[in-house]
């Protein structure tokens, strides 16, 4: 008889596997390269000063290229190249707005970084409107070395915000499933982390056996996964900081598609309990209660949280083919079809507002695209061209879908605006990637 | 595949014990529908050398061929078990019936159309049906057992029917 996760009695399984964090920077086998396939019809032009440096030797840091790659690959901003700029001023009275109006840029970076102590700096930048011949924003940022990328990313958030009405997402994080094949057939299961765009990937689980369905908590801290190890599906949820992970759900049957409530204390997961019947639950984390929300012959899986936590959206074949419906989290809690469009809507994931889906679409003929649904109209756009793409998630800013596709025969992430506009392709250096999830924004 | 034939050898010495007349022509052993895994199979199963145990082998081979498919194949989004597999379940089941200390993980699997998790759906439905197959022709729950893969785990890399039509299955996997 196969083992099962009683309910106060699982309390697993720490694995430990800090090991792994020597595997972070040799994660390049999985490295991600941000491109733009297709932007807005008129990017704003900005100059982005190369910052200042006032301390002996080299700046140890190149905030200035990193805020260029990020507003550079958001498809709204066209970064004017360094070699074209006629006066690189550091702080605001160097600053001569000809000389940037004669190069038609709408508006101009400036900054510079300081040492305070060993290790230690403040980073001040101002943000000019070129025409007007105004600051718009001046902030000075203190960090440690090992956060100066970071520092670039929060400066790129303020100047996006700024620019654009919205917030940025450059602080932000992705975690995703890489697959290797070795020549001998083996296979390998990665499960990543990395910034938004790509670097510091570091592994957080690695197994020969196949990983999938990761989910962020809403504080960010931890990851819920599948993992097959020992030819069973089980859940886990992992801390990130420590790589310590729990065994939340092994029971017999199927154990699937976990998802944080929005206060962080339930799961949302499907089961099938060995009747091979896959029905949605919740799991109260803390006192391990389970619930069983639907109960019926259909598929009913892949469950997710609108951002109030009134109600879980999920996949249903209760109708004969995949479609979305909503129900509240409660048990027998009536569930109403939310997709009316196309011939297949699954993997649904709810927009920050609440107002949006975006599903896995097909429509007949063997393609799957990612599409956007009005959940009050029912209205869908699809915004994607691929022919299996899948996977979709929401940017926590709402503007931005990052999912899956294929390119070849290999498994890529690209992300969409959610107006549909802007293109990004995020290839894989190596390998097979896929499942990719937004993290929330970070904690302030 | 020893244990088979030890098992039918086994079986076929009860039956020599209190059988009568067996024809002495082997039958055509049918090999029915995809044949992946599956083979005729007449070398191995030879019964022993005399005259009672002719008959007897050819019911061998045609099972041995049967037990030797281990794999099931369905069609787009369907969990129903075709008809060209009903022999070869039912060679299983009378197997397992048989044999009340062997068992089998019944492996599910979908192509790779369509959301990971739903697809676990998929897998999981059909290796139920196989299940249920099985259990009719005796096999006890406690012999059966079922995990689906989902598309995770494709026998076939690739897109297209010909790939597709390949990962669309249960596999039965004896311990």
């Amino acid at each position: 008889m196969r083992s099962t996760a009683t309910g106060t009695g699982i309390r697993a399984l720490a694995v430990i596997v800090l090991g792994l964090c020597a595997l972070y920077g040799a994660a390049a086998h999985a490295q991600l390269q941000i491109q733009i396939t297709r932007g807005v019809a008129r990017p704003v032009p900005i100059a982005i000063v190369p910052f200042g440096w006032e301390g002996p030797g080299e700046q140890p840091y190149d905030l200035a290229a990193v805020i260029t790659a990020d507003l550079g690959s958001s498809g709204r901003f066209a970064p004017l190249p360094l070699g074209d700029l006629v006066s690189r001023p550091t702080q605001p009275a160097q600053v001569n707005f000809q000389d940037f109006r004669l190069l038609d840029v709408d508006a101009l970076v400036i900054g510079r970084l300081t040492e305070d102590g060993p290790g230690r700096y403040t980073a001040v930048f101002q943000l000019f409107d070129v025409l007007q011949g105004r600051q718009l924003l001046g902030f000075r940022l203190t960090a440690g070395e090992a956060d100066l990328r970071a520092t670039a990313h929060r400066i790129a958030d303020m100047i996006f915000e700024e620019l654009t009405g919205i917030r940025g997402v450059f602080s932000t994080q992705i975690a995703y499933v890489s697959e290797e094949r070795r020549p001998d057939g083996a296979r390998r299961f990665r499960l990543i982390v990395a910034d938004a765009d790509g670097e510091n990937a570091r592994v957080i689980a690695d197994s020969p056996q196949p990983l999938m369905s990761p989910a962020w908590s809403p504080d960010g801290r931890r990851l819920a996964y599948v993992s097959f190890e020992g030819n069973q599906s089980a859940i886990y949820v992992q801390t990130l900081r420590t790589g310590t992970r729990e065994r939340v759900s092994a029971r017999a049957g199927i154990n699937g598609a976990p998802a944080f409530s929005p206060d962080g204390r339930q799961l949302a997961l499907t089961l099938s309990r060995d009747q091979g019947n896959l029905d949605i639950y919740t799991l109260d984390l803390a006192t391990q209660t389970l619930r069983q929300l639907t109960n019926d012959p259909a598929i009913d899986t892949e469950a997710t949280w609108s951002p109030d936590g009134r109600y879980i959206y999920f996949t249903s074949d209760r109708a004969g083919s995949a479609q979305v419906y909503r129900m509240a989290p409660e048990p027998g809690a009536r569930a109403e079809r939310v997709t009316y469009e196309g011939i297949y809507n699954a993997r649904p994931r709810v927009s920050a507002d609440g107002r949006q889906l975006t599903v896995v679409h097909g429509r007949g003929g063997n393609v799957f695209r990612i599409a956007v649904v009005d959940i009050a109209s029912g209205l869908t756009q699809v915004l994607t061209e691929g022919r299996q793409d899948e996977s979709p998630d929401f940017a926590p800013n709402g503007a931005q879908i990052i999912y899956a596709t294929r390119q070849g025969d290999r498994g890529v992430l690209a992300s969409v605006s959610t107006d549909g506009r802007i293109h990004q392709q995020i290839g894989s250096v190596a390998g097979d990637v896929r499942e990719p999830v937004w993290s929330p924004y970070p904690r302030p | 595949m020893t244990r088979y034939t030890w098992a039918l050898c086994a079986l076929a010495a009860f039956a020599a014990a209190g059988c009568g007349n067996r024809s002495n022509t082997l039958p055509d052993s049918a090999d029915t529908g995809l044949g992946a895994g599956g083979f005729e199979d007449g070398a191995s199963t030879r019964g022993a050398g005399d005259g009672s145990g002719i008959g007897i082998s050819a019911l061998d081979a045609e099972q041995q061929a049967l037990l030797d498919r281990l794999v099931v194949y369905f069609q787009y989004d369907q969990a129903e078990i075709q008809p060209e597999f009903n022999a070869m379940l039912a060679a299983h089941g009378r197997y397992l019936a048989q044999n009340p200390n062997a068992s089998v993980r019944l492996e599910g699997h979908a192509d790779e159309r369509g959301s990971r998790e739903y697809n676990i759906g998929l897998g999981e439905r059909r290796a139920q049906a196989v299940r249920r197959a099985l259990a009719l022709q005796g096999a006890s729950n406690e012999q059966l057992s079922t995990v689906s893969y989902g598309e995770e785990r494709p026998a076939v890399l690739g897109s297209g029917e010909e790939a597709w039509q390949l990962n669309r299955r249960v596999e039965l996997v004896y311990r």
